[in-house]
């Protein structure tokens, strides 16, 4: 059977599935919507969250960046896994014992003030849509290669997907297709990987592979061949990057800040019965993301050797069938400069013949392997089901922040539970619908957008709960003035120099030589130092908010998520 | 809008303060095994422990793209452990 027939079949039959099982758990009730219920195993809460977590970004994205970043890559692995100790050890417990529903819920509570709770809210709905773009253009992607439809239909078929199961089944539906979406993304994402360690190093295990030699007989180390392969084509040397140590540190510190004060990570560990649970779901969750955290930067070292030894220095009109396929979609482009029909891939940009999109590296790896068809179009309904879930858990927040956040604390607190329920139903159908229009006009290519999410949640949410948990002494000025300073200083520099807004500037303009994605470190440290001085000057919280950071730092009796 | 439930009346102020205080000293060790591993031995240190070798591939290199990984997920579930044994003691498990 053709890789068409298959993909049909496989991503049928997946999409089948996820649409039984929203059938199957509709909520009823807002609890249901907000937080599943509260009832989830925190086996299964690790899945959904693993699921939730992992992206287009980080399906598709992520080891072509790493592959065509060598050690620099890094950032990324340590970045969005470090992320999680933090998660673990610092917010979940104690947000799962304070027992609401959302981030700004915690935030307009803790900090006694609807400023707080707005902000926040601001806050969740930029970072939420800035993150959302990324993964309906990674469906967009993934359609328009793999059904050969147009990337606009694959954006409106996925839509239609997410808004299914969304609206309907708000976080209950959201968190038993995540569990079953995470069993395809990983079993789509584990399968090449096996078949490409065994091919390259002879080790059926990646994360060894990547540890192993070439199988080509020179008993060389893979990475030392590769090492080798980047000098001689003028490449710096794949174990060692370009960036600097300040970047490196600032980017993977941005990154690990973010990933714990993302809002719709966060939400997962509300819908746990106990604190207990909320701890070891957050491990559960990193044990499940680091299998495909460890593969990701074997399959980066198999699929960059694979390429130069398929391209470099070969005839144009030798080259496979999948080089050509991608040529169609413009991700692979080639321009023969000197006319001699061979194919020069080198860092110098003015003898380089070559140019690929980073992103097209796990899609393609199984056809520059030579995997079978089947394989193929799994890889497709992985990164399928990498986005889909992660957009429906961004679409939920988007929808709680209106519906809840706003609608519900606000505006109209005497609402009744069925209108809420419908409310949050709109807000979801707006919010997939606005994430579609920047899936068709994407900012960025998907990973960059994404990382720059992270700065944002760094720069606002991060110190802020922080705080709001380990400093008593933390009252309402402080907190909002942090956050309000950290985002607008995290925006401003994202404009400057990422969209070329405010002047704009490139890389020897950066403050410190940091760039845009690290300088969320750099936001968080100022809004920290901000909110404690501000609330040393004014007034302490009053007595009965200091009694609930009491009561969240002491793990028994959390009961249900309540209402009010 | 707000309802206080004081959860554990029985608990007294320096139990509560001792069992903070144990939870906090927890925090501080695996954080500092947290921040060695991933921005000591993959970032500011990576030079020099790219000297030595683990299999094929230098230890510095590898710490920034696998081996820290594998210890965060120690970590959580070692502070998972930690943390329900001092719930016990404390006679907070549920």
């Amino acid at each position: 059977m053709s890789v068409l027939t298959w993909t049909y079949i496989i991503v049928g039959l997946t999409f089948a599935l996820y649409i039984g099982i929203a059938i199957w758990s509709r909520a009823g009730s807002t609890q249901e919507f907000y937080v599943a219920g509260g009832g989830v195993s925190p086996l299964a809460n690790g899945m959904a969250t693993a699921a939730d977590w992992m992206s287009a970004a980080s399906f598709i994205s992520m080891a072509g960046l790493i592959s065509f970043m060598g050690y620099d890559g890094g950032v990324y692995l340590m970045g969005w896994t470090g992320g999680y100790v933090l998660l673990a050890l610092l917010l979940a417990p104690y947000l799962r014992k304070f027992g609401k529903f959302t981030v700004p819920d915690f935030i307009g509570d803790r900090y006694y003030s609807n400023v707080a709770r707005s902000v926040a809210v601001v806050c969740a709905i930029i970072v939420s849509f800035t993150y959302v773009a990324g993964q309906m253009r990674g469906v967009g992607v993934v359609f328009s290669r793999f059904l050969e439809v147009d990337i606009n239909t694959g954006v409106y078929i996925g839509m239609a997907i997410v808004l299914f199961y969304a609206v309907l089944g708000g976080m209950k539906g959201i968190t038993y297709t995540q569990v079953a979406q995470y069993c395809v993304l990983i079993f789509a994402y584990m399968v090449p990987a096996f078949f490409i360690s065994i091919a390259m190093t002879g080790n059926v295990i990646p994360q060894f592979g990547l540890l192993g030699t070439v199988t080509d007989g020179s008993e060389m180390a893979l990475l030392d061949k590769l090492d080798q392969l980047h000098q001689e084509l003028g490449f710096a040397a794949y174990t060692n990057g370009t960036k600097s140590m300040t970047d490196i540190f600032c980017i993977t510190m941005a990154l690990m800040a973010g990933t714990a004060g993302l809002p719709h990570v966060i939400v997962r560990f509300f819908t746990v019965p106990k604190v207990r649970d909320a701890r070891v779901s957050a491990g559960y969750a990193l044990l499940f993301i680091a299998i495909l955290y460890t593969t990701a930067p074997a399959i980066a070292a198999f699929a960059r050797t694979n390429l130069i030894n398929t391209v470099s220095n070969q005839e144009y009109t030798s080259m496979p069938e999948w080089f050509t396929k991608w040529e169609t979609t413009k991700l692979i482009t080639f321009e023969d400069k000197n006319n001699d029909g061979l194919i020069q891939y080198v860092a110098n940009p003015n003898t380089n013949e070559l140019n690929i999109d980073r992103d097209i590296m796990v899609l393609a790896n199984p056809e520059i392997a030579g995997l079978p068809n089947w394989v193929i179009a799994l890889v497709a309904a992985g990164g399928l089901a990498a986005a889909l879930s992660t957009a429906a858990g961004l679409l939920l927040v988007i929808s709680t922040a209106v519906s809840r956040d706003l609608i519900k604390m606000q505006i109209k607190p005497d609402i009744s539970e069925k209108n809420e329920l419908i409310a949050a139903r709109l807000g979801a159908t707006v919010a997939v619908v606005i994430a579609g229009y920047f899936g068709i006009h994407p900012p960025d290519f998907v990973a960059a957008t994404v990382a720059l999410a992270f700065g944002l949640a760094a720069a606002s949410f991060f110190p802020a709960i922080i705080l709001g948990i380990f400093d008593k002494r933390m009252n309402r000025e402080g907190a909002i003035t942090g956050m309000v300073v950290g985002i607008t200083l995290m925006l401003f520099y994202m404009l400057k120099f990422k969209l070329g807004k405010f002047g704009g500037g490139g890389p020897e303009d950066w403050w410190f030589g940091i760039s845009p994605e690290g300088f969320g470190t750099i936001a968080m440290v100022v809004n920290l130092v901000v909110s404690l001085t501000v609330s040393r000057l004014t007034a302490a919280p009053p007595e009965e908010v200091q009694a609930i950071v009491e009561d969240i730092r002491i793990p028994s009796g959390a009961g249900d998520a309540i209402a009010h | 809008m707000l309802i206080l439930i004081k959860t554990n009346l029985n608990m007294s102020d320096n139990q509560r303060k001792a069992y903070w205080k144990e939870n906090l000293r927890y925090l501080y060790i695996l954080l500092a095994i947290w921040f060695v591993v991933s921005y000591g031995f993959g970032i500011l240190l990576v030079d020099q422990l790219n000297e030595i070798r683990i299999g094929g591939a230098k230890l510095g290199f590898w710490f920034a793209q696998q081996g820290s990984i594998y210890v965060f997920v120690v970590l959580i579930f070692v502070y998972v452990y930690l943390m329900n044994k001092l719930d016990k003691k404390y006679g907070l498990e549920e």
